[in-house]
């Protein structure tokens, strides 16, 4: 089993980003202007738990930056600090540095500072009234006595640097008002009433402090009443105590930390105590130090009561350990800032913490899997009790129709257990877009839409890297510049527009600018410079749009630095149909431009075209078909021996026998009456894939085979169709890529042992 | 006889390492989100001691005190204060309320037994 204070670590970041969650939340919330009061104490209760837990784990660093965010949230929920435009855009800032924090220190990864200090800097010019004593809290080793007690009584020495001295230096340090002294000690302790109701114990007090040293412990029962006269709640019990120890006051004090207030206690040298015991007093063989008498309460009767524990204490096994100590004088005035907080947190709109449960993904996808058999298997039972004749009015059929449905809920729910909200990968868009704005000097807001709409939790993270570039895109090349815009007539800020949402059984996420649209003009000529089209092309605009999906295309005039990377959208287009993703365009001059992705909402099934080819079955995605269509002679020129095109509208498309690139059949002289799918490929050009047959088009099981088998060329995966036939789920676009120049006796093998 | 722990914290990280602190020592520790819940729990537990973190939604740590001590039969429970807030105005607020006393985050094993020591012996 692992470490469970790793485990306690990993749950600890883990709930880092949910509270990371609530102050992006909280932040948007009060940019949006759809803050209430209690927005503000969950952005501060956000960063002072990711503080709290940072400061029991010891991860000082991270605790140092979140206190000085959670102060200036403190000065804002107080009324100190106004927030305004330019505050807001810094505590966004902030949270996202507190995001690198959080995530540095989880991984064990050092952070650039620069960038650190120079918000600090900004967020401490913010808070200047910062108090002196706040800033000892998140002190790995907090310790701040303030001695004595409640010490009002003007008479007292401060003796609050106590705690700073070394323990014990043979009582030369006179320097300090007596702070370290060794030997032995008088006290003594008088509890009141409420000491026992506050859950205190004298008992375990009295054995700390023999944990420091050799203890002679008296009770004085004088006040103990008769047993008719008593009465229960009330203390009655005093103590003195000789304690023999080379300690100071301060440590000893500490033990009655808990208590002060709730007793009488006075703490002096034996030697100081006119009365002392002169034995004790012949042992202390070092020069004592004339401490002041410190009391923590006035003089005050203890009334008269019963006995909780009496006599001497033995000395136990356990070890009280030494408990920092803050304990404020009440002449210490509040500061307004902590009346108004707390109770408004009662009527906070609760943001619903569900219990959850923490599983290996390893076991979901094991689950995953079996329903996906039990699907299959379902629908093989439903085909042979049609085939054994039975009526379907039969009790049978309607059972089986019952289970048909349980089997279609049973796998809905496996899918939506790896299902996601996207509003974790929107938020991180957030802040891509804070700052490509910053970096192109643009003003920009990002809108998002459809945070609860879930998808599968690996197309949540491989989408991450497509959106990021194409938001980058959007605020570099998609928003004009802010002059631009004025002179447009629009809002000198931009906006850029995130939603998702369902549509037809699939997740449709859409990144919109309200920016220029796109230079169609431009877009054109680039594309001819670069002869990605010949010079005479006549494009529609929705073809030229496209253009932007093919390789190497750029058309910024400058390259900057945030999104000219090299990286085009043929790369975004890519991952997105790795995904069974599609992508398109829709722009309009002046208005801007969306890009819409449509994804299925689960990798595990697939929405296939079932096709024939000689006697094999196989599985098309449909996400890489465009059309399908039926040739007539005329619309196929040969080229050469091997090489033939289809007339398709007013294109030429190559023309590929999927038998023959499988290996199944010799190429046919000719393809008149031929059935052909027309699949896009990655730069945008089509093929037309010759089959036999279109069977079906139905939703399949995906069964990876690259464990068993590795890559194999031109097949994606596997499937078992309802009449229990596996077929392979080709990836038409690897297919066509390698149609050229590789052995097909070779691919015939491996098709052979797939299957 | 077996001494319960109730952890009041709405962080889960930070229940978790109370347990993982005290539960070896024999302790049972039964946990709550926050001090709605910890009232719950208290009631229905009858703990041996709490320890409870303060800034908390729904209800905090103070106004959870608050209600304890106001019930005579939590009367002599012990509740330690678990908080970074070495601000004094809020430890003197809490020991108002009825804290018993209090731990200082960071805190480690030792920290929280030494305490859970001093309380219940």
């Amino acid at each position: 089993m692992a470490d469970p204070m790793e485990e306690i670590r990993a749950s600890f970041f883990i709930e880092c980003e949910e509270l990371l969650e609530a102050m992006q939340d909280g932040l948007q919330m009060l940019e949006d202007g759809a803050a209430d009061g209690e927005t503000i104490n969950v952005v501060f209760r956000a960063v002072h738990s990711i503080k709290g837990g940072a400061g029991a784990f010891g991860l000082d660093a991270l605790v140092a930056f979140a206190h000085t965010f959670e102060t200036a949230l403190d000065g804002v929920r107080s009324g100190r600090i106004d927030v305004d435009g330019d505050r807001l855009k810094l505590f966004f800032r902030c949270g996202d540095l507190l995001a690198d924090h959080v995530r540095a220190t989880r991984d064990g990864e050092t952070l650039e500072t620069a960038a650190h200090e120079q918000v600090v800097e900004a967020l401490e010019a913010l808070g200047g009234d910062l108090e002196e004593e706040e800033i000892g809290d998140f002190q790995p080793m907090a310790m701040s006595l303030d001695l004595p007690g409640l010490g009002s009584d003007g008479d007292l020495p401060d003796l609050g640097s106590l705690g700073g001295l070394p323990d014990l230096d043979f009582g030369m340090d006179f320097g300090e008002g007596g702070a370290t002294a060794s030997g032995a000690w008088l006290i003594r302790f008088a509890p009141k009433d409420e000491l026992y109701s506050t859950g205190n114990e004298p008992l375990y007090l009295l054995r700390a402090l023999a944990d420091l040293g050799e203890v002679e412990v008296t009770a004085d029962t004088d006040r103990v009443p008769d047993l008719d006269a008593l009465d229960p709640a009330a203390a009655c019990i005093s103590w003195t105590i000789l304690l023999t120890a080379d300690t100071d006051e301060a440590t000893i004090r500490e033990v009655f930390d808990f208590v002060d207030g709730l007793c009488e206690l006075s703490i002096k040298t034996a030697a100081d105590d006119a009365q002392s015991n002169a034995d004790a007093l012949g042992e202390a063989d070092l020069p004592l130090l004339d401490l002041p008498v410190a009391e923590v309460e006035p003089e005050h009767d203890a009334p008269a009561a019963p006995t909780p524990e009496p006599e001497p204490v033995a000395v136990p096994e356990s070890v009280a350990v030494p408990v920092a100590v803050a304990l404020a004088p009440p002449s210490t005035a509040t500061r307004p800032a902590l009346t108004a907080a707390p109770s408004a947190a009662s009527d906070r709109k609760p943001t619903a913490p569900h219990a959850t449960v923490r599983v290996d993904l390893e076991r979901i996808d094991r689950l995953v899997n079996l329903v996906g058999e039990l699907v299959i298997n379902q629908a093989m039972l439903s085909q042979s009790v049609r085939e054994a004749g039975v009526p379907q009015t039969s009790p049978a059929s309607s059972r089986l129709d019952e289970f048909l449905q349980l089997t279609r809920d049973i796998q809905e729910c496996v899918m939506m257990i790896r299902a996601q909200p996207v509003k974790s990968l929107f938020q991180r868009m957030g802040r891509i877009v804070r700052e490509a704005a910053a970096a192109v000097g643009k003003d920009v807001r990002l809108h998002t839409d459809g945070e609860a709409t879930e998808i599968d939790k690996t197309v949540v993270e491989l989408l991450a890297e497509p959106l990021m570039h194409m938001i980058r895109n959007a605020v570099d090349h998609g928003l004009e510049k802010t002059e631009a815009r004025i002179a447009a007539g629009k809002s000198p800020e931009g906006l850029v527009t995130l939603s998702a949402g369902h549509r037809s059984g699939r997740v449709v996420i859409e990144i919109g600018d309200d920016g220029a649209g796109i230079n169609r003009a431009r877009v054109l000529k680039k594309a001819i410079e670069k002869k990605l089209i010949p010079a005479d092309a006549q494009l529609t605009e929705s073809e030229i749009d496209n253009l932007l999906f093919m390789p190497g295309f750029s058309t910024a005039a400058e390259v900057t630095s945030i999104s000219g990377r090299g990286v085009g959208m043929d790369v975004v287009r890519t991952a997105i149909v790795s995904l069974g993703g599609r992508i398109s365009i829709t722009s309009r001059e002046g208005a801007g431009t969306t890009f819409s992705i449509s994804l299925p909402l689960t990798l595990a099934v697939l929405d296939g075209m079932v096709v024939r080819v000689e006697e094999e079955t196989l599985v098309i995605p449909l996400a890489a078909i465009v059309e399908t269509l039926t040739l007539n002679s005329t619309d196929v020129r040969t080229l050469g021996p091997e090489t033939q095109v289809v007339r398709v509208r007013d294109a030429f498309l190559p023309l590929l026998d999927l038998g023959t690139e499988l290996g199944y059949r010799t190429p046919r002289g000719d393809y008149s009456g031929a059935i052909v799918l027309l699949i896009t490929q990655e730069d945008n050009s089509r093929t037309a894939l010759v089959v036999d047959a279109i069977e079906d088009q139905r939703q399949v099981v995906i069964k990876g085979l690259h464990d068993s088998y590795g890559h194999v060329p031109g097949v994606a995966a596997a499937t078992i169709l309802g009449d229990g036939q596996i077929a392979l789920i080709l990836d038409p676009i690897d297919l066509i890529a390698n149609a050229s120049g590789r052995s097909r006796i070779s691919t015939r093998a491996e098709l052979a042992l797939a299957g | 006889m077996t001494k319960t722990i109730l952890t009041v914290d709405d962080s889960r990280s930070i229940r978790d390492m109370i347990a993982f602190a005290l539960e070896p020592q024999g302790y049972r520790v039964v946990k709550a989100e926050d001090g709605k819940d910890g009232l719950a729990k208290a009631r229905a537990e009858r703990p041996d001691m709490i320890v409870t973190d303060l800034n908390m939604p729904v209800m905090n740590g103070i106004e959870m005190i608050r209600e304890l001590r106001a019930d005579a039969s939590f009367n002599g429970l012990p509740i330690v204060m678990l908080t970074t807030e070495a601000q004094k105005e809020k430890m003197l607020e809490g020991k108002q309320a009825g804290a018993t006393g209090w731990i200082v985050k960071p805190f480690d094993e030792a920290k929280i037994t030494g305490v859970v020591a001093k309380l219940l012996g």
